[in-house]
């Protein structure tokens, strides 16, 4: 009878039931344990098969060389750095106030469906793959831009002469191109992060305000912007660890020039982009030295992305920071 | 009192014109969504026909062929990165929400964050290192894992979520019933969210089939059709990638219609995601 | 003083009460009534509010006490189910009237809440002249004045003058509370409105607080919402007792509290229910 009992139920066998939970908590956990171990794997490798061009030029001497030259077999990382440092910052500054306008507009004003929109919209332009954006960018946005560059230019060659270096090549492919494509792209991250900061906060801060005969512009100033610029700044720091590491949207508009000093208008490069465009014939020292370049991608990345995400922790605690 | 609630006036006047430049300021946010995507739809639809969904590639003189094989190729790395990709993260946000207290945890949380915001292009660069240079060629196999490497943070946070939307007393009573941990959670809690996690799962194909970056280290692309990952492998997004610079307007046009494809998928995946929020009760 | 004294015994017609004891309302509702959706928050009240006096609404919670309170400086104008119907006059205008600016109201008629609500990224100082700033005052001078001025109002100023410039949420809770007294007395206002000002308080900072009401109704009309009648009976001159939405019995404190006239206001002050 026990016997059959036991077949015919057999979840309440001690041992098939201790058997099955280690096995499956252990399954679960040697799995997890294999994401932990593949990202210090990432870092691992980066490092170590970039660790050639460190040694060959030293830390300083890699990180300041402006010198790219396969056939010299001599290789810097500071055009590189400044390309990925001015895009991804200029891109920043142009995505920052457009990107806290929708969040606000879409929490404070916006009736609830018309908040639901936008929040749709924001979404869709997070999760359209990045090499449509550089279609685009190419296809519609560097024509465009380059009737306005060219106008600009003419205008800058008999007014202002003194632009013209800064302004550089009028072609449309470029910094500018590269930025405002970027800019785009990092809006979703930004402005998606304040709005659900600045949903958080209280009625009371609100009411705190208008008690005190603010306006409805001086209450969103004075209580409810800084209240949220904990999520304010996770979304502008999300914003730029996208921007730094965004490859085929940059790849196809920036131009990938090397060749400082960099200008508005002109081509410039980034760290992914010359990791793209380099990457076919590399071998040695040039393939160790684009690795080394995505290492120091991935520090850079991953110190701001802990850093959003330490951020937004504090931030759902208590509001503040 | 009168004189220092004189400025009310022209409060007001900054109260709206600041209205003004919040509006502005959204649509600057909205007119590139709509420019694009009316781009891709206008251009992609007049260029898809049936050639693209049924001949490989051709040379522009032959006339420029179809994408057969770069779809074939992304639905397989996608399929078997989904494999790689759906099993790590379901196994992250399982650990994460129904074993809470792990030591494991911090770690996991911290790691999934690292991964979610590191570039792809990396993820692709290191497979390179570890598979392509040591089996000494680009394969589907190699895109396939870098993919999934795209996948596990996305498929992971979704999991997680999902599940601690799951009521604790529906694990209770598994548990009140004699039923072990682990039937507990594979046939209680995850089928209680199933539809979240298999919209987490549909974000993360959507999301890893829109990336050129990592296949470009690794898948490598390739003209032709096949069905075999060891080969190199075409993808759709590798495509545009290579087809935008392409002189011929017949390949511009063949980028455009790829990007429809890949457009619908990913609306397709969020609009389903949020179709399951709001079921959700 | 003396015609206040006075006005606490003898029971007087609500009608004549000002007049009698040469009190002017400040303000006044007259059929004041708020809606949320179809459901009454309050129906149909109509009562005066003294001018330096200290005016107490009581009742069992969910009568309609706050709700009424935020009636009186348009603060239901920030929810968007609630509509009020009838009047209230502040120094015989009626702030419904369409063209009356709230923001213009609501800085005559200040605030107090429940919970402390300091601005959490401004220092003491910044907190107490916020309202001044909004209003264009800019000058160092006239600000520090205010902010002294106010913060010895509100019985703050001897703890916080040494560190006007720690952030206003390094106070207590108590404090945080008499900080924001101060920040609604900066822009000098008519009328302070209190909402249970003191229940997130402990009993020393709610004595604080209530030592500070008697001397503050020099400078300004109190309102306050209170459930504990205690406190409505050691701070007010006049009561409201409000029940399900409707104001049942006002007059002076005393009176109300010794001698009701309505039994239901009895039954509850003598503490058979609420
Ligand atoms: N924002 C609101 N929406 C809907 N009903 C409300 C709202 N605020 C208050 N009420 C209702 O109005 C009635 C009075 O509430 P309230 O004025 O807060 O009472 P009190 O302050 O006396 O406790 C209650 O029945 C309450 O449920
Ligand atoms: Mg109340």
């Amino acid at each position: 009878m026990a016997t059959v009992r036991t077949q015919s139920r057999p979840s309440t066998s001690p041992l098939y039931r201790a058997f099955g939970d280690r096995l499956f908590a252990g399954l679960v956990l040697l799995l997890c344990l294999l994401i932990i171990g593949i990202v210090l794997l990432i870092g691992w490798q980066l490092g170590w098969n970039g660790a050639r061009a460190f040694e060959v030029f030293g830390i300083v001497g890699f990180l300041s060389s402006t010198a790219w030259n396969p056939v010299t077999d001599v290789y810097g990382a500071w055009p590189f750095i400044l390309g990925t440092l001015i895009t991804s910052l200029l891109a920043l500054a142009l995505a920052f106030f457009p990107a806290l306008a929708v969040a606000i507009f879409a929490t404070e004003y916006a009736p609830r469906w018309l908040g639901n929109v936008l929040s749709y919209a924001l979404e869709l332009l997070a999760s359209l793959p990045s090499v449509i954006y550089g279609l685009w960018g190419l296809s519609v946005l560097v024509p465009a831009l380059r009737g306005v560059q060219q106008s600009l230019f003419l205008w800058a060659s008999d007014h202002a002469q003194w632009l013209l270096p800064v302004l550089g090549n009028p072609i449309g492919i470029g910094l500018s191109a590269a930025v405002m494509v970027l800019a785009v792209m990092v809006i979703p991250y930004t402005a998606s992060l304040a709005k659900d900061s600045i949903a958080l906060v209280p009625a009371v801060q609100r009411e705190a305000a208008y008690g005190l005969g603010a306006t409805k512009w001086e209450v969103i100033r004075m209580a409810v912007v800084p209240y949220a610029r904990g999520g304010i700044l996770a979304g502008v720091i999300l914003g730029l660890t996208r921007a730094l590491g965004e490859t085929m949207a940059v790849v196809l508009v920036i131009g990938n020039n090397k060749n400082l000093p960099f200008t508005l208008f002109g081509p410039a490069t980034t760290i992914p982009s010359a990791i793209v465009n380099e990457f076919g014939e590399a071998q040695g020292l040039q393939l160790s030295s684009l690795l080394a370049l995505g290492f120091i991608l991935f520090l850079i990345s991953g110190v701001l992305n802990l850093l959003a995400a330490w951020i937004v922790k504090r931030m759902s605690v208590d509001g503040r920071l | 009192m009168t004189q220092i609630s004189g400025n009310l006036r022209r409060r007001q006047l900054w109260d709206k014109v600041m209205l003004g430049l919040l509006v502005l300021g959204s649509l600057v946010v909205v007119a590139p969504l709509v420019l694009v995507l009316s781009k891709v739809f206008l251009t992609g639809f007049s260029a898809l026909n049936l050639a693209f969904f049924t001949q490989d590639f051709q040379p522009v003189e032959a006339g420029g062929g179809g994408l057969r094989h770069a779809i074939v190729g992304t639905i397989l790395m996608n399929l078997l990165a989904l494999l790689i990709g759906g099993t790590l993260g379901l196994a992250g946000g399982i650990l994460l929400s129904e074993y809470p207290d792990h030591p494991v945890n911090p770690t996991l949380r911290v790691i999934s964050d690292l991964l979610n915001g590191l570039p792809a292009l990396l993820k692709g660069l290191v497979i390179y290192t570890l598979v392509v240079i040591p089996t000494g060629s680009f394969s589907g196999y190699a895109g396939a894992l870098a993919l999934g490497l795209v996948m596990v943070p996305i498929v992971l946070r979704a999991t997680e979520g999902v599940l601690k939307l799951v009521p604790w007393n529906v694990r209770e009573a598994g548990l009140g019933l004699g039923l072990p941990r682990w039937r507990v959670i594979l046939s209680l809690v995850l089928p209680a969210a199933s539809s979240g996690v298999i919209t987490g799962l549909m974000l993360g194909f959507a999301r890893a089939a829109g990336e050129a970056a990592p296949l470009y280290f690794t898948a490598g692309g390739s003209q032709y059709l096949n069905f075999n990952l060891s080969q190199q492998t075409e993808s759709l997004a590798l495509t545009i990638y290579k087809y935008a610079n392409e002189p011929s307007p017949l390949r511009v046009e063949q980028a455009w219609a790829a990007a429809l494809v890949l457009t619908l998928l990913v609306l397709i995946a969020s609009l389903l995601a949020r179709w399951v929020a709001r079921v959700r009760p | 003083m003396e015609e206040k004294q006075s006005l606490i015994s003898p029971p007087v017609p609500l009608a004549q009460l000002g007049e009698d004891q040469n009190l002017k309302p400040r303000m006044e509702t007259r059929g004041l009534s708020v809606y949320y959706g179809k459901k009454m928050g309050v129906g149909s009240v109509t009562m005066p509010i003294y001018t330096n006096q200290v005016t107490a609404l009581i009742g069992p919670s969910g009568c309609g006490k706050t709700t009424f309170l935020r009636a009186l400086n348009r603060m239901h104008d920030l929810t968007p189910i609630a509509r009020v119907e009838g009047e209230a006059i502040l120094d015989g205008q009626n702030i419904y009237t369409p063209g009356v600016d709230p923001v213009e109201i609501r800085r005559k008629i200040g605030m107090v809440f429940q919970k402390p609500n300091p601005f959490p990224t401004l220092s003491i100082y910044d907190n107490v002249v916020a309202g001044l700033k909004l209003l264009g005052v800019g000058k160092k001078s006239v600000l520090d004045e205010a902010a002294e001025r106010s913060l010895r109002q509100s019985a703050l100023w001897d703890e916080v003058k040494d560190r006007l410039r720690a952030p206003g949420m390094s106070l207590s809770g108590g404090q945080q509370q008499r900080l924001c007294i101060a920040r609604a007395l900066a822009v000098q206002p008519e009328v302070l409105l209190m909402d249970e000002p003191t229940s997130a308080l402990d009993p020393i900072s709610t004595q604080a607080i209530e030592d500070l009401m008697t001397t503050l109704k020099k400078h300004v009309t109190i309102v306050i919402v209170t459930h504990n009648m205690q406190q409505a009976a050691r701070v007010s001159d006049f009561t409201g007792y409000f029940l399900t939405g409707e104001l049942v019995e006002f007059g002076p404190t005393n009176t109300l509290f010794t001698a009701p006239k309505d039994p239901r206001t009895e039954a509850y002050i003598t503490g058979r229910f609420g």
